[in-house]
């Protein structure tokens, strides 16, 4: 194993907290007055990764505003979880307009405190927007470019679980090659979700050299929680895309969110890492690094690769998908990390 | 109520939702016992004193675990530490140096000058404890911290038995034997040397003693059949190791032959080289592997330049030279013959052969059970005589200076219970938290911390400590890389991993709970515990 100095416990920053660690260097989630943001009580299923990597996230972004924070959510899974009416789950200024729409609402609730301020009301309040893969990648896409190139006052927030899954696990743009979804079976030749489509967004929001992207996972909380800080830190528009687990979806265990997201990370099929003015800045090296076989394995959405005849050649496809990332983001290059 | 435009209800918190409904199965937070403190013949809690020393807290570190040992300073030079053949790091990269930490706190402790806590309210009652050994020691301990008033009774002119007189300083200093036995005396224990029990009914009413616990250890060698000339010098070992305490050092000669295979034969060995022999040779008729003398002593004596006969056993010892005979295992391991002789030059012979026990104490006592040249005890210590209690080398048991430590805490339990009539029920025993309790993925990589060895060269002609200690850094280093094995120590992990908030933090030192309100049992807080102090327990539906 490679080495690490223990600098003040056997767990170094891997855990959410750390008893022996100065307060100021403790995470936000170990503390006992987080804003819990995301209030107990919500719909979402048992292990959803979408509202734990929510709170993760906004809980960051109000420790980094002062709490002086205002959320436009788009439709999906995580606003039907958190507010059916008339209740809510959410302890922040919380919008919902349209499936499409947020970005632009998120542009319009900036512009109006950019205002506010010149004319001297109110103080710094500042802006998050946040949906799911469906509302981000595929029907937000408009608003959320155009909000880009604007380069607005914005932190976009897409929490990925790689499908539409409320309304019954349908592919979006953000779903895996071969992943069985009920709108991309697993029958034919190539069964499930098909080979070199979908889109990659954090790419795209990089092509837009906007001041920050990154990705995370909820599996790194550190890792995540410096990303909201950093960005929270800087002006105009920026876009953290965060990888969450779906128990319903991907057919996992519900309490295997958090290893699945590792695993993802693990493999290199979900590279994290920082960027800036559309370069590259950081990668969150592969501690382990697995075979993605490890990660598919798991998955239900996965399981026509692995019959009575494993898919091999399919397998290594995706492989070869993790193997590029690796080599893309320098994910085993050690000197570039955190 | 004046509501805008198609708005009829109130704006409400989900917190009227109460999501627990859902659950099939609940987390319930657990202390599993770690498999450090299971090996423990001690009985200590090592993951507990860790916990302390991990923070810097040295003394509370200490204060713990002199619960169950007063000796952490001895312990940390002479224990063979099993809890380290337990520790579940050794499957990460290497178990944790739990010895050497503790010899830390130990010699931090006489350093400081930290003393026990004093008794508490006075029982009344008398115990005699005969023996100034580990076993003896340790109970005194004990039941003095019980309120008991407790005499010693040492047949030698100084405490320590074993300890003192079969270990020699260079694995264990005297002044450090010296500082812990002081510790104990201190507790208001009183020591009577010199004073060797020939009749323990006697004794008991002379003192009146309402118990005793007997641990005269066993320390007289076992002699074996050689037909030896008038001028070859044939010793035992408990003598020569006895002989070093005293002003005479013993004279072995420049070429030293000692009889067996156990780690008494591997000390005389190392002692004969510090005393000036330049060849001290050790005769065993089985192989290395089959040998009884741990592991790293015999590694530590050939790097000292002991020299090692295996399959031999000594037929005849003559004027300055001894006869050997070669031997081959059998099928089932044991050793034969096979009439091939060898001549070894030897101005002395050394019968390391295993020791016995002086009963005469007992005789005449009733109702005692010996077997084998040891005196039988019952699950509670007690020997067949009422009130009569015994532990340690003279009990049935693997001989070690941890097993007499570990039999005189138990002893003295059980002691304070019978005097009260009453029976002492140990408590139950957690579930082991093994290996696959651990999530491992939150640790970091840690090697294991060396102690620095004394050089070779003085190795072989000095008396100085061989093993050396580690500093504050790098003792809390090495308690730092416990894993906390099945007891929570505070990652907040199920804290920050509920998607649910249903983890409720209660504060440093208070742990957590949970809100069973909101918890919808999705295990997530239980996979990601790194130490499996959380447990899931079906609901009843």
């Amino acid at each position: 194993m490679p080495l690490q100095p223990v600098k003040f416990y056997q767990t170094g920053t891997f855990t959410v907290g750390n008893r022996l660690l100065a307060p100021e260097e403790r995470s936000v989630q170990a503390n006992m007055q987080r804003t819990n943001s995301l209030n107990s009580g919500h719909r979402a299923c048992q292990g959803c990764g979408e509202a734990l990597g929510a709170r993760y996230a906004i809980d960051a972004a109000m420790n980094a505003s002062n709490r002086q924070l205002i959320a436009a959510n788009a439709t999906g899974c995580l606003e039907v979880f958190s507010t059916p009416y008339p209740e809510t789950s959410w302890q922040i200024p919380w919008i919902h307009s349209l499936f499409g729409n947020t970005a632009a609402v998120a542009t319009g609730i900036a512009a109006a405190i950019k205002i506010k301020k010149q004319k001297g009301q109110g103080g710094d309040v500042r802006v998050v927007a946040q949906g799911g893969d469906g509302g981000t990648t595929d029907i937000g896409f408009g608003c959320l470019s155009g909000m880009f190139e604007r380069n607005d006052d914005v932190l976009y927030i897409c929490y990925d679980n790689g499908g539409y899954m409320n309304t019954g696990v349908q592919r979006s743009s953000a779903t895996p090659a071969a992943a069985r979804t009920a709108t991309t079976m697993p029958l034919g030749p190539e069964p499930g979700n098909p080979f070199g489509q979908g889109k990659f967004v954090p790419a795209i929001a990089m092509a837009h050299e906007i001041p920050y992207v990154a990705t995370a996972t909820v599996a790194d909380l550190r890792d995540l929680e410096h990303k909201i800080t950093k960005a929270m830190g800087m002006r105009g528009a920026r876009y953290i895309h965060i990888l969450v687990p779906c128990p319903l979806g991907w057919g996992t265990a519900s309490q295997d969110t958090i290893h699945l997201a590792r695993l993802a990370k693990e493999t290199g099929i979900f590279p994290v890492f920082g960027a800036e003015y559309g370069e590259l800045k950081t990668a969150l090296a592969i501690r382990r690094q697995l075979p993605v076989e490890d990660y598919l394995r798991p998955q239900k959405r996965f399981a026509h690769l692995f019959g009575k005849s494993p898919a091999v050649a399919t397998i290594a496809r995706i492989q070869a998908l993790a193997d590029k990332n690796i080599r893309k983001y320098g994910l085993l290059d050690r000197e570039g990390s955190r | 109520m004046d509501k805008p435009f198609a708005i009829t209800l109130n704006p409400g918190s989900s917190l009227a939702n109460h999501t627990g409904s859902w659950r099939t199965s609940r987390p319930v937070y657990v202390d599993r016992l770690p498999p450090c403190n299971a090996a423990c013949p001690a009985g200590e809690n090592i993951q507990g004193w860790l916990f302390h020393a991990e923070s810097g807290d040295y003394e509370k570190a200490w204060r713990v675990l002199v619960e169950n040992n007063p000796m952490p300073a001895i312990m940390g030079r002479v224990c063979y530490h099993p809890c380290e053949t337990g520790c579940n790091r050794q499957h990460l990269d290497d178990a944790v140096g739990i010895n050497s930490v503790e010899r830390f706190l130990g010699d931090e402790a006489i350093k400081r000058g930290w003393k026990f806590d004093k008794p508490g309210r006075s029982s009344g009652k008398r115990v005699l404890v005969v023996g100034a050994g580990p076993s003896g020691l340790s109970a005194a301990y004990h039941l003095a911290r019980l309120g008991h008033a407790v005499e010693i009774h040492e047949a030698g002119p100084l405490a320590g038995g074993m300890m003192r007189f079969g270990i020699p300083k260079y694995r264990l200093p005297r002044e450090v034997l010296d500082a812990e036995v002081g510790r104990i005396l201190e507790l208001g224990v009183v020591l009577r040397l010199d004073t060797k029990v020939d009749n323990i009914a006697e004794s008991m009413k002379a003192g009146k003693f309402d118990a005793a616990f007997l641990a005269v250890g066993a320390h007289i060698g076992k002699r074996a059949y050689i037909p030896a000339g008038d001028a070859t010098k044939i010793i035992d070992a408990v003598s020569v190791l006895r002989s070093m305490e005293g002003e005479e050092k013993p004279l072995l000669g420049r070429r030293v032959v000692i009889y067996g295979g156990g780690n008494t034969a591997i000390d005389v060995a190392r002692t004969a080289k510090r005393l000036g022999a330049s060849e001290s040779i050790i005769v065993y008729r089985r192989t290395r592997e089959k040998m009884p003398a741990h592991d790293f002593e015999v590694e530590e004596a050939l790097q000292e330049g002991v020299m090692m006969k295996w399959l031999s056993t000594i037929k005849q010892a003559g004027e300055g030279n001894i006869t050997i005979e070669k031997m081959v295992l059998d099928d089932k391991g044991f050793p034969q013959s096979t009439g091939e002789f060898e001549t070894l030059e030897a101005d002395s012979v050394v019968l390391a052969l295993g020791q016995d026990v002086d009963l005469s104490l007992l005789e005449g006592v009733p109702g005692l059970e010996i077997n084998d040249g040891v005196v039988q005890v019952g699950d509670n210590m007690m020997t067949g005589s009422d009130g009569i209690f015994a532990g340690g080398d003279m009990v049935p048991s693997e001989r070690t200076v941890t097993v007499g430590v570990g039999h005189g805490k138990k002893a003295s339990y059980h002691i304070d219970a019978w005097l009260r009539g009453e029976t002492y029920v140990a408590p139950p025993k957690a579930e082991i938290a093994g290996f696959e309790r651990l999530n491992t993925w939150y640790y970091s990589e840690a090697p294991h911390t060396m102690r620095p060895m004394l050089n070779i060269i003085r190795r072989q002609s000095t008396f100085d400590e061989v093993l050396g200690g580690l500093d504050e850094t790098n003792a809390q280093f090495e308690a730092r890389r416990c894993l906390s094995c099945g007891n929570c120590f505070e990652c907040d992990n199920c804290y920050g991993v509920c998607p649910d908030n249903a983890v409720i933090k209660l504060g440093p030192g208070k742990r957590f709970e949970f809100n069973y309100d909101y918890c919808k049992g999705c295990g997530m807080c239980v996979a990601e515990c790194p130490c499996g102090a959380i447990k899931t327990v079906e609901e009843e539906i």
